[in-house]
């Protein structure tokens, strides 16, 4: 397993964790764009220009870029989320290059007028099947209230409304301020040498315009705030709360990680013990989540509407003691075990490794192994949690819910 | 990289371990097959065999229910206790230096469950709470609806049970479906990673080699309705589920079907996915995938798309499905065995992957298909091949089912192929 690194003369990053141990090799375009660099006007434009990019170029049509794809015999997608749009495929490494040109042609899609206007119904369809998805519903909900007024509170996928009046002029005005090469990462993991990545990313991405992008990262200063949105005729209430945990630059973010594992995993942890196993709940978990210049706790909770009262004051009470008590020795040891086991897991798989090189170079412009991952899970301490727990509390801003309960 | 070896080895009670050794992973991995799926639920019981997946966790030979979790936790494993129609499936996966050490918790959930009444009541509400969670997630619903209209019952029971029947089980009946159906003849174990063969045969041995168990049961089937049907939803999308006849898993024409549903649906180039999605923006959502039972098998559609658009989709969905026989080139057929060759080599980077095979191919076929033996296969497959396969099993019937705010007109449904 060995690193490398390279910019270009454009500014495009390469990243590359390479070993020839492995059946494939998986590339991937990181490009550090999302719905918050959106304002409401274009809302769900990076998300709906990361469907158009598949539509091809000037040489390429829509038909050649999946064909060409599914010749190669590539996994391969794309997605959007807040700070960070992907576009990535696995294959085999003797298809290497025919791979790259492809995934280079998504950084300069010709967004034509006739594809945009197609792929608008894709895009409204893709609205109201989410929209079908209670859980997915709440946490839509709970970003925007919890970010309200933060560039992290716009939607991913933006709105019947904004789809609808967005223009393909503006989408073209978007890619142009946003698809810089300084903007963007390229990383590959698996399968290859460092010298064909190169003479590949110089071939297929020298001609990405230079540039710079900025991004503020304001404070995120969360209102107290709870919402119920109401699904008339459901028997099944779901409910998410958010509140503020460390920034994805915080080297707290490990701690963290492990925090939500001791107290909300979805077996064997402080809220699977008292709700889950005495089935209060269906499902109660805590999870971490980092962006740039922010970060969360969020809990999910799935449930008998009767009982969603009572379950969040278990919640509570749950928070109450660990930040006043923190964590004991044996859960933290369980919780270092379970943690280091999937990394090595994940890390088995080019494709496993592509996203945790891309995020890893996109947040903090670092490279960790699987082996630096594990050694600094390993050394995570009671102190560690205690220096988490006085800065970022478990504490919840902001209350969602989504079904039949109109309020608590 | 360096090729896996395939052994099998049967434990003195009757259990089947297929083992495969991988040189250049640092995992292992395991999947047990158990006998007790939903099928044997008794009428008027379904929810039996989701109920006893839920227990085997809830304590086991001499682990409580916690001291069971933390051993598994100590050892970073990762694992799963799913129901499904005909086993309940256990997946587990750690690094390979602890395999050893995991077997006999996973031997202990899997014939020695406590399932004692303690556990029951609460084990009883997650099941409930889950089957309420589920009637607000329509395109699931439609999953769970569409597999009821197509197969003779047992076989489209859902295996997470009913509503209407999770009441009336007790706890002795689950009991009752664990002594009787999980029998070690017919319980196959895969494993997969970097292990000895020895040490990891020595740990099943020692774990499941004294289990006794019951000794299974015969299956009465009773016909499905596979008329059109229609659940009423307030939802946004109507959910469109679809589903004909096909061959399972070890006919001999196993590969054509899976070459035709591949060029029907394989990947971004597919005819459903340009023809519905690309072409006309119909829908986010289209797809079909080759469901096979062990004598029988179905390709189940879906297209979930906003109700004014739901009849054009569906009119369009099924001239792709009648029409799959006219224009078929090499190409498309070239593509189909250019992802069937690179999954089958990607999957040799994955434990639980290669675990689930092993054990699933025995449980199919008696024995594992070599990822070469598989290759061969497909590469062989020609055009003609797949035409002549699509005009033979030309669905006859296609069932419909829909949940959404309106039914659709199945007049499209009726619509007889000529061949071109």
């Amino acid at each position: 397993m060995q690193f490398y690194q390279h910019q270009l003369s454009n500014g495009l990053n390469i990243v590359a964790e390479l070993t020839p141990s492995v059946h494939s090799v998986a590339a991937g375009f990181f490009v550090r764009t999302g719905a918050r660099d959106e304002t409401d006007s274009v809302s769900g434009v990076s998300h709906f220009l990361e469907h158009m990019a598949f539509k091809g170029n000037d040489q390429y049509s829509a038909d050649d870029v999946n064909r060409i794809f599914d010749e190669v015999g590539a996994r391969y997608n794309a997605s959007t989320a807040e700070d960070v749009t992907t576009y990535y495929a696995a294959v085999l490494p003797e298809y290497l290059t025919t791979t790259m040109e492809m995934l280079s042609i998504l950084m300069q899609p010709s967004l034509r007028q006739e594809d945009f206007d197609i792929e608008k119904h894709v895009i409204l369809e893709e609205i109201g099947m989410y929209d079908d998805m209670p859980s997915f519903t709440a946490y839509d909900n709970v970003m925007a209230t919890h970010f309200s007024g933060h560039p992290l509170g716009q939607s991913i996928l933006g709105t019947n409304e904004s789809i609808t009046d967005l223009t393909a002029d503006q989408m073209r005005t978007y890619h142009k301020r946003q698809y810089h090469a300084a903007n963007i990462t390229l990383t590959v993991a698996g399968n290859t040498d460092f010298a064909s990545v190169l003479s590949l990313a110089e071939q297929y991405c020298g001609d990405i315009p230079s540039g710079i992008c900025a991004r503020e990262l304001p404070p995120v200063e969360p209102q107290q705030r709870s919402e119920f949105i109401v699904k008339a005729g459901s028997g099944h209430q779901n409910v998410m709360q958010m509140g503020l945990a460390p920034l994805a630059s915080d080297p707290l973010r490990f701690a963290a990680e492990l925090l939500a594992v001791i107290v909300g995993d979805d077996s064997g942890s402080r809220m699977f013990w008292d709700i889950v196993y005495p089935g209060h709940a269906d499902s109660a978990e805590l999870g971490y989540n980092e962006y740039d210049g922010a970060g969360t706790w969020m809990t999910y909770l799935s449930c008998n509407p009767e009982h969603t009262s009572e379950n969040l004051q278990r919640m509570q009470a749950i928070f109450d003691v660990v930040n006043s008590d923190g964590v004991t020795e044996e859960e933290l040891e369980q919780a270092r075990n379970k943690v280091a086991s999937r990394i090595v897991l994940r890390g088995e798989r080019p494709m496993g490794r592509l996203s945790s090189l891309g995020g890893n170079w996109l947040y903090r412009g670092e490279y960790s192994s699987v082996t630096n991952d594990l050694e600094i899970v390993r050394n995570i301490g009671a102190r560690q949690i205690w220096s988490l727990l006085q800065k970022y509390p478990l504490n919840v801003n902001t209350t969602i819910g989504v079904g039949p309960l109109e309020t608590l | 990289m360096t090729h896996s070896q395939i052994s099998t080895q049967v434990l003195s009670n009757g259990v089947t371990v297929v083992l495969e050794q991988m040189a250049d992973v640092q995992s292992a991995a395991v999947t047990v097959l158990q006998p007790a799926g939903s099928v044997y639920d008794l009428p008027g019981k379904s929810g039996t065999a989701a109920l006893l997946s839920e227990l085997l966790t809830r304590g086991a030979g001499d682990y409580s229910t916690r001291e069971l979790s933390a051993a598994l936790d100590n050892l970073g494993v990762q694992r799963s206790v799913s129901p499904g129609l005909s086993h309940l499936t256990l997946s587990a996966a750690t690094t390979a230096d602890r395999i050893n050490d995991t077997v006999p918790l996973l031997a202990a959930m899997m014939t020695s469950p406590h399932l004692s009444d303690e556990h029951f009541a609460p084990a009883q509400d997650l099941v409930r709470q889950a089957l309420h969670a589920l009637e607000d997630e329509p395109q699931q619903r439609l999953g769970q609806y569409l597999r009821r209209c197509s197969y003779d019952a047992p076989w489209g029971n859902p295996s997470s049970g009913t509503l209407t029947d999770v009441d009336n089980i007790t706890c002795n009946d689950v009991r009752q479906h664990f002594n009787t159906y999980a029998s070690p003849q017919e319980t196959i174990i895969g494993v997969a990673g970097k292990i000895s063969s020895t040490e990891i045969c020595d740990a099943m041995e020692s774990s499941f080699g004294s289990w006794t168990g019951g000794n299974g049961a015969d299956i009465q089937t009773s016909p499905c309705d596979s008329s059109p049907r229609h659940i009423n939803h307030e939802s946004a999308q109507t959910h469109i589920g679809l589903a004909w006849p096909s061959v399972p898993y070890g006919h001999e024409r196993y590969f054509d079907a899976w070459a035709a549903v591949g060029i029907l649906s394989g990947g971004m180039s597919s005819r459903l996915f340009t023809n519905v999605r690309e072409k006309r923006g119909l829908c986010y959502s289209v797809s079909a995938s080759l469901n096979t039972l062990k004598n029988e098998a179905r390709v189940f559609g879906y297209a979930g798309t906003t109700t004014e658009r739901a009849q054009e989709t569906l009119e369009a969905t099924v001239a792709e499905i009648r029409g799959l026989h006219k224009g078929l080139t090499i190409d498309e057929l070239r593509r189909c065995q250019a992802q069937a060759k690179s999954s089958l080599i990607m999957q040799q980077e994955s434990t639980m992957s290669r675990s689930s095979s092993l054990a699933r191919d025995t449980w199919h076929l008696g024995r594992v298909l070599m990822p070469e033996e598989i290759r061969n296969c497909i590469e062989k497959i020609t055009v003609e091949d797949v035409r002549n396969y699509t005009l033979e099993y030309a669905p006859k019937e296609i069932v419909l089912v829909t949940i959404g705010p309106e039914p659709l007109n199945a007049d499209c449904l009726r619509t007889v192929t000529t061949a071109v």
